[in-house]
């Protein structure tokens, strides 16, 4: 499998903190990684950069072999990065339809063409039915599903999703991790996820990133990397290796 | 093309419009002088609110200078008109670039950062301020001393010119209205109205979503500023003459942003109906506090302020959202 | 001309910018805390003139004098205001508050044109023509008693928010609205205590700039803008910021003035404004953003 996404040493500086420290990993196409790490992890950061909203201060990040460090958000997206973030953004006046059909505006002029994509997309999210609803009347978990629908809409390769199942009950959780993984089984979507419910990493992820004052302290499958001293410590505790 | 047109809208609705669209076309067989010039007072500002709606009811950006669009229109085909007798339609061609860019420029200046609303707000203001000053010093449209185009009694309408009498006004100006209104239900139902409504309603969202914020931004502003522009134009041949310290004073601004916040920011209705109430009222106003014997200056203003306070405080997203639920009406909601 | 004149001239827009400094401090203040932009600020400023002018010719109360009078009752003024009207308009979007103030200016513009008649009126002191010689330099008392009154009240604001509890308060109420309201401060009353502190600020202005210039009840639209154009220039929120905008604007409009036309004087404040937008738009002293 080749690199989809190539992080080669990225760093990011706020104000004298060093929010994200020298970080490398690799996507693979079709593959499904998650980093964790505890809060202030610059995990989030670490996102902001592969997205376009800040341009790190140092290193790489190569995306279908095109180096995209350094470009706007939208350029970015219509690379095919797809995000969520991690305090949900649906536009709130709009109709649920028409949010999804802003995504998949994205690479398609007619407006008739996009609301079928995004009838397809509203209906592998199980939103398909509240299409009509305002999104600032929607429950926590349908909001969350929108974004991800949003970003899906437009035709990404890479999806990146922050936090998608933070403050979702288990039922909720559950139905998003079938909902990626037949994704991902069924269009060969790479999705890269930040991720605290480890209930869902270890579900999905088949590599995983953990993160610790920035930076990368340990990498590898889930089952090897929820045993790893460094990692326990300084995250999971050891009562989640039992 | 004609479904593409009424697409989303009810039976109810149409009917509706059909109806207003007749009494405003026979309006003029019935209305005497007086109402006639309210009239086109009225269309005057649903057009230009129109225009100004594209800016901040679609792409979220508050222009608090539109008169300086209405000005350069005005200015741009009047002085072609007086020095080289070239017709204002000849004129609007030339007007239309000149706002054009005056917008982009205030747009570009404003849009390459990410510092907010409140810079472009004060921008505008800026602008049209900055035309005021300036064309009170600019020779070529006689200064401070105003721009007169020449006055006859008109026996016959010539549309070609605009040389007639109010009706022909009142007609040029409906066409218009009805040709922005069914222009701006176009432009919300296409692709740039999608991605306007995304960045009004918000910025990063949308970026990450794959806008070129900057861009779609900026085609509103050209958008606005050149739709706003043939109001100048028709201003400049209805009034025959021009004041630097009129035309792009910051109270003409205020008047045209007040109908479409009035009637509903980002509602294709709502700058109607805005212009009708707000019109109506001042109207009434005069003819009200005339008819008690209160004539004193400053009188109906403080008035027409408390009802705009009123009105701001009770329904927060103008009267037409409400009048259309009164009405049972529904449209795709922007 | 002689390189005295320019000095002159010079010194005295410096002085008048002081004012015009207060001015602009009291809606960066407001904007800052409140994140309201007081579309009727110069309104108000007109409404403190009117005042001073008013005491002047009927008990002839120095305006110096009724300097903290005035802006107290600005100040409580501009805390009604905003405990009835503006609170309520906090989480409403820009235009919709643009309009509750607008609609606030155009009632309070013609309250004073119905009281006060539309003719200039002006404040004649006994000290209006009396000046000071240092050197070559000539100072017109007026503008240098306006200037000090201004940079003391700036001061006095500038000490209220760095070493009260009150402004530590509202400080944190300008940074984390949320946070704010988590611990337990009253934030609606935070407000309106702001919007009466930069209510009194302009109040002083109006006051001190009466000594200065002539009043009729429609000169407050163009010194909102010019606030906005000072608060912008020196950077939003900051407050000595808007002391330097207000010194920079008045230095160039004297200087415009006296080079040019004095009708075109305001043109050079809106070029100064493109200029910064252009090269600096976080302003002279802001904070960089993004």
């Amino acid at each position: 499998m080749s690199a989809l996404l190539k992080i080669e040493g990225i760093s990011k500086r706020f104000r004298g903190l060093l929010a994200v420290d020298k970080v490398s990993f690799e996507v693979p196409q079709g593959g499904i990684h998650a980093v964790i790490g505890p809060n202030g992890a610059g995990k989030t950061t670490l996102f902001n950069m592969i997205a376009g909203v800040h341009a790190p201060d140092g290193g790489a990040i190569t995306f279908a072999g095109e180096r995209i460090d350094g470009l706007a958000p939208n350029q970015v997206c219509q690379r095919g990065i797809g995000r969520t973030f991690q305090i949900v953004r649906p536009f709130p006046a709009l109709s649920v339809e028409d949010n999804v059909i802003v995504g998949a505006l994205m690479h398609r002029r007619d407006v008739t063409a996009a609301r079928a994509h995004a009838h397809e997309v509203m209906r592998r999210l199980d939103l398909y039915d509240k299409r009509a609803q305002r999104a600032a009347s929607m429950t926590l978990p349908d909001r969350k599903r929108l974004e991800v629908a949003r970003a899906l809409a437009t035709d990404p390769k890479l999806l990146l999703l922050d936090e998608v199942m933070a403050g979702l009950r288990p039922t909720e959780t559950d139905r998003i991790v079938g909902i990626l993984r037949d994704l991902n089984r069924d269009t060969g979507l790479t999705i890269l996820l930040i991720e605290h419910v480890m209930r869902a990493v270890m579900a999905l992820a088949q590599q995983i990133v953990v993160l610790h004052h920035g930076a990368n302290i340990a990498e590898g499958a889930p089952t090897d990397v929820v045993r790893d001293k460094a990692v326990i410590d300084s995250y999971l505790g050891a009562e989640a290796v039992a | 093309m004609l479904a593409r047109l009424t697409e989303g809208l009810s039976g109810r609705a149409l009917i509706l419009l059909a109806v207003l669209l007749v009494v405003l076309a026979a309006a003029p067989f019935f209305a005497g002088d007086y109402l006639l010039t309210v009239l086109i007072l009225i269309l005057y500002f649903a057009y230009v609110g129109q225009a100004w709606n594209i800016m901040m009811g679609f792409a979220g950006q508050l222009s608090l200078g539109h008169a300086l669009y209405v000005g350069l229109g005005a200015y741009t085909a009047a002085a072609l008109y007086v020095h080289y007798g070239i017709g204002p339609w000849i004129g609007l061609l030339v007007a239309m670039p000149i706002a054009a860019l005056a917008g982009a420029f205030i747009g570009y200046l404003a849009f390459r950062f990410k510092v907010g609303g409140v810079y472009f707000a004060i921008l505008t203001i800026a602008f049209a301020e900055f035309a005021r000053v300036g064309f009170d010093h600019l020779p070529f449209t006689k200064g401070s001393s105003g721009l007169f185009l020449p006055v006859a009694q008109f026996k016959h309408n010539d549309l070609w010119h605009l040389r007639g009498q109010p009706v022909m006004f009142y007609y040029v100006l409906l066409v218009a209205t009805v040709a922005a209104f069914i222009g701006c239900r176009a432009l919300l139902q296409s692709r740039i109205g999608y991605f306007w409504l995304a960045i009004r309603e918000d910025e990063e969202a949308a970026r990450s979503a794959g806008i070129d914020t900057f861009r779609y931004k900026m085609i509103a502003v050209v958008i606005s500023a050149a739709m706003t522009s043939f109001a100048g134009v028709i201003y400049a041949f209805y009034y025959n003459n021009l004041f630097p310290e009129q035309v792009f004073h910051i109270s003409r601004s205020i008047e045209i942003i007040l109908g479409p916040i009035v009637g509903g920011v980002g509602t294709l209705f709502g700058p109607i109906l805005g212009a009708f109430v707000l019109t109506g009222l001042a109207e009434s106003l005069t003819e009200g506090l005339h008819a008690i014997g209160i004539d004193i200056p400053g009188a109906k203003q403080v008035f027409y302020g408390i009802c705009l306070l009123f009105v701001i405080m009770a329904l927060p997203d103008g009267v037409w959202p409400w009048v259309k639920r009164r009405l049972g009406l529904s449209e795709r909601a922007p | 001309m002689p390189f005295d004149i320019y000095l002159n001239v010079a010194v005295g827009g410096i002085l008048t910018g002081l004012v015009y400094g207060l001015m602009a401090l009291g809606l960066s203040v407001i904007f800052g805390v409140v994140r309201v932009v007081n579309f009727a600020h110069g309104e108000m400023m007109t409404v403190a003139m009117y005042i001073a002018v008013t005491l002047f010719s009927a008990f002839h109360l120095d305006p110096l004098v009724m300097l903290l009078p005035i802006a107290a009752v600005l100040g409580v003024f501009g805390y009604a205001l905003q405990a009835s009207l503006i609170n309520p308009f906090i989480t409403r979007p820009e235009h919709s508050q643009f309009l509750l103030l607008v609609a606030v200016a155009i009632i309070m513009v013609n309250i004073l044109l119905i009281v006060f008649g539309p003719d200039a009126q002006n404040v004649q002191v006994s000290y209006a023509y009396d000046s000071y010689q240092i050197g070559p330099l000539i100072v017109d008392a007026t503008k240098a008693y306006a200037a000090v009154a201004a940079l003391v009240v700036a001061a006095a604001l500038f000490c209220f928010f760095q070493y009260t509890t009150l402004g530590t308060a509202i400080r944190a109420c300008a940074d984390n609205y949320h946070g704010a309201l988590v611990v337990g401060l009253d934030v609606k009353h935070l407000y309106a205590l702001t919007f009466a502190l930069g209510a009194a600020c302009v109040g002083a202005a109006g006051v001190m700039l009466a000594l200065i210039v002539d009043v009729t009840p429609s000169i407050g639209p163009a010194y909102t803008l010019l606030a906005f154009i000072i608060v912008i220039t020196g950077g939003l929120g900051s407050m000595p910021g808007a002391l330097i905008g207000g010194v920079l604007i008045g230095l160039t409009e004297a200087m415009a003035g006296l080079l040019f036309t004095p009708s075109a004087k305001s043109m050079f404040s809106f070029a100064i404004l493109v200029l910064v937008l252009l090269f600096r738009p976080q302003g002279i002293l802001g904070k960089k953003v993004a």
